[in-house]
């Protein structure tokens, strides 16, 4: 009798008949992850928003005073925190734009067909797979004034490339742009092969230039995905922090994401790091906005 | 394309290839230079001016794997020839072998390994699996703010790990996880969740849901079709999804370095504190990178089709 009743049902219901509801599983599945997700982000977030009016420090055992707003107060006084921005800044701008280039060039190269593609292709990506902090220490060796290899091959002599102030912050952007071009080259190369060849042939027809083909025709087209890649490195970059503390203790290197930590785990200052991270978030996450939102214009293409 | 090329065209495309070749090398120096000083005697891997061809020996690997001392005087001929190849070469540097007993006393080096080794595995093996279940719960049912709440779990993964890292390291001091596996496992399973989320909702989306609707009718559960027919269809995609979570874990640096010290410590916190003051042993510094990377080399590899999605969140088709 029930079998019968039963095959008036879509399958969902008559599946759900013989066991847990669709509902059930639904939030089985999902309600787990959420609250983990919760309790591992989202309440330490609460957590240090309560210590970041508070100059509470964790390696004293002394009680801690409520100061209200003087924390986010003088750190946006304090002009060794705007220097950590500015640092920060100049690393993103020059690292980033390094990238697009490079990673940009490489796909335009890599676009056609020739033997070994996909092994080249796979060679070119090892960087990017690799620990930023292992990476930064194995540049050390590289940047070697006296035997490293990069400074023999371009006959520099002994240039200091990490302990000279002026030079630190770009020694670590030209690593970064090593390991992360790779990055936008996937990218681009995802982007160039979707441009319809149509497009290509017609402009052969009609004896369009190299330049004219590139700008109005590849450019245009492979620019949603060049803007992913830019807003995604961008956001990397500015949370740079285990490349570039391996590498070089230099000040004029010392990014924001290094600040905070040694603000938190060196100074112990432990009330005025949850502020000072506080601003970092909110950095990020209108960084992070302005990438769900492009993410979200190029899915509807 | 046009089945007639230019000759300029060809010659074009010939250029194009040779400066590929070029930037391949100037990509891979790096690399190589890790690989080939991890084979370098001791000596020649600070030389001036910087060597390229050399004999290659596995010392630095034996060093990297025992603890040594420096030798105060020449070693004494009989003990020299009674020992075995591996302990000659380090004589050879100059150095002993340190031994309790007959035991060969290990360096650090393997223990940071296994540590490496276990969370990153322990963590994959969550992350995934509870990604897996909840992306197969947003691809196939409907929930109310369903884009709002894919934001807020990819949002997790873009927090800067030190802003983290502060009011974690507060609350696992107080409940005693700090330098703890089961501390860093949950840390890198919060870390991965949201990129395992997303990844796996791109590949389930894919599976068509007629594949379930047709177990359904054939009496299955909702769940038996999702364990016989969905999860074995995503295979391929689990297990891009896994390696990618555990390449992360594997590479993590800032949580090891502020969660742990000595204990949990992971490989890549390690390997740095190792270059101390003075000169450093570039050799074994770059053995045990070469042996840190090579699994991430090998994955990159067997990786190479779901790159980009990886890399992307899931975001990107290829």
């Amino acid at each position: 009798m029930a079998s019968v009743a039963l095959t008036h049902l879509d399958p969902a219901s008559r599946a759900a008949a013989r066991g847990w509801s669709d509902l059930t599983i639904r939030n089985m599945f999902i309600i787990p992850t959420l609250v983990f997700l919760i309790v591992f982000n989202i309440f330490p977030l609460i957590y240090s928003l309560g210590y970041s009016f508070t100059n509470f420090a964790a390696n004293r055992s002394e009680p801690w005073q409520f100061v209200g707003l003087q924390n986010y107060r003088e750190l946006l006084t304090d002009d060794h925190i705007w220097s950590n921005f500015v640092i920060t800044a100049k690393y993103v701008i020059v690292s980033v734009a390094g990238q697009m280039i490079v990673g940009f060039g490489l796909a335009l190269l890599l676009n056609r067909s020739f033997p070994m593609k996909g092994l080249i292709t796979t060679l070119l990506l090892l960087p990017m797979m690799m620990s930023a902090a292992v990476v930064g220490l194995f540049w050390q060796l590289l940047y070697s004034p006296s035997w490293g290899p990069i400074n023999y091959v371009f006959g520099l002599g002994d240039f200091a490339w990490l302990s000279n102030p002026d030079s630190a912050l770009y020694a670590v952007a030209i690593t970064d742009i090593w390991m992360w071009s790779p990055f936008v080259m996937l990218l681009s190369l995802a982007g160039l092969s979707a441009v319809p060849q149509h497009l290509y042939e017609a402009a052969a027809i009609d004896r369009a230039s190299w330049w004219y083909t590139f700008t109005r025709i590849t450019l245009p087209l492979v620019s949603p995905i060049l803007l992913i890649a830019l807003i995604f490195r961008t956001m990397e970059a500015f949370k740079t922090f285990d490349i570039a503390y391996t590498m070089t203790t230099q000040p004029t290197a010392e990014l924001i994401a290094i600040r905070l930590y040694k603000q938190a785990f060196q100074q112990w200052d432990t009330g005025k790091s949850c502020a000072l991270a506080y601003i970092v978030l909110i950095m990020v996450l209108a960084i992070t906005n302005l990438y769900v939102k492009y993410l979200n214009k190029v899915k509807e293409r | 394309m046009a089945a007639v090329r230019t000759s300029s065209e060809v010659a074009l495309n010939r250029i194009a290839i040779v400066a590929v070749l070029i930037a391949t090398l100037i990509f891979l120096a790096p690399i190589y230079w890790i690989a080939s000083t991890a084979f370098k005697p001791k000596e020649l891997a600070v030389s001036v001016p910087p060597t390229v061809l050399f004999e290659p020996e596995v010392t630095p690997f034996v060093r990297l794997f025992t603890k040594r001392v420096q030798m105060q005087k020449t070693v004494d001929p009989q003990v020299y020839e009674a020992a075995p190849w591996w302990e000659k070469r380090i004589y050879d540097g100059g150095e002993r072998v340190l031994k309790v007993g007959k035991d060969v006393q290990l360096s650090q080096y393997p223990d940071r390994f296994m540590n490496s080794l276990i969370v990153a595995v322990i963590s994959t093996v969550l992350a995934v699996g509870m990604g897996t279940f909840t992306a197969y719960g947003f691809s196939r049912f409907k929930i109310a703010g369903e884009a709002d709440l894919l934001f807020f779990i990819l949002s997790t993964r873009m927090l800067p790990p030190v802003v983290v890292a502060i009011p974690m390291f507060l609350m696992y001091r107080a409940v005693g996880l700090n330098d703890s596996h089961i501390g860093l496992i949950i840390l890198y399973v919060a870390f991965n969740l949201s990129f395992s989320v997303w990844l796996m909702k791109g590949f389930m989306d894919e599976i068509p849901k007629e594949y379930e609707e047709a177990a359904l009718v054939d009496g299955y559960t909702r769940m038996q079709a999702f364990f016989k027919i969905v999860l074995p269809e995503a295979a391929t995609g689990i297990a891009a999804t896994a390696v990618f979570c555990f390449i992360t874990a594997w590479n993590e640096y800032a949580f090891a370095l502020i969660m742990t010290n000595r204990r949990a410590q992971t490989a890549p916190p390690f390997i740095p504190s190792q270059i101390g003051s003075g000169l450093p042993d570039w050799t074994t510094i770059a053995a045990g990178t070469f042996l840190f990377l090579l699994p991430v080399a090998i994955f990159t590899f067997l990786l190479r089709n779901h790159l980009l999605r990886g890399v992307t969140f899931g975001a990107i088709r290829k």
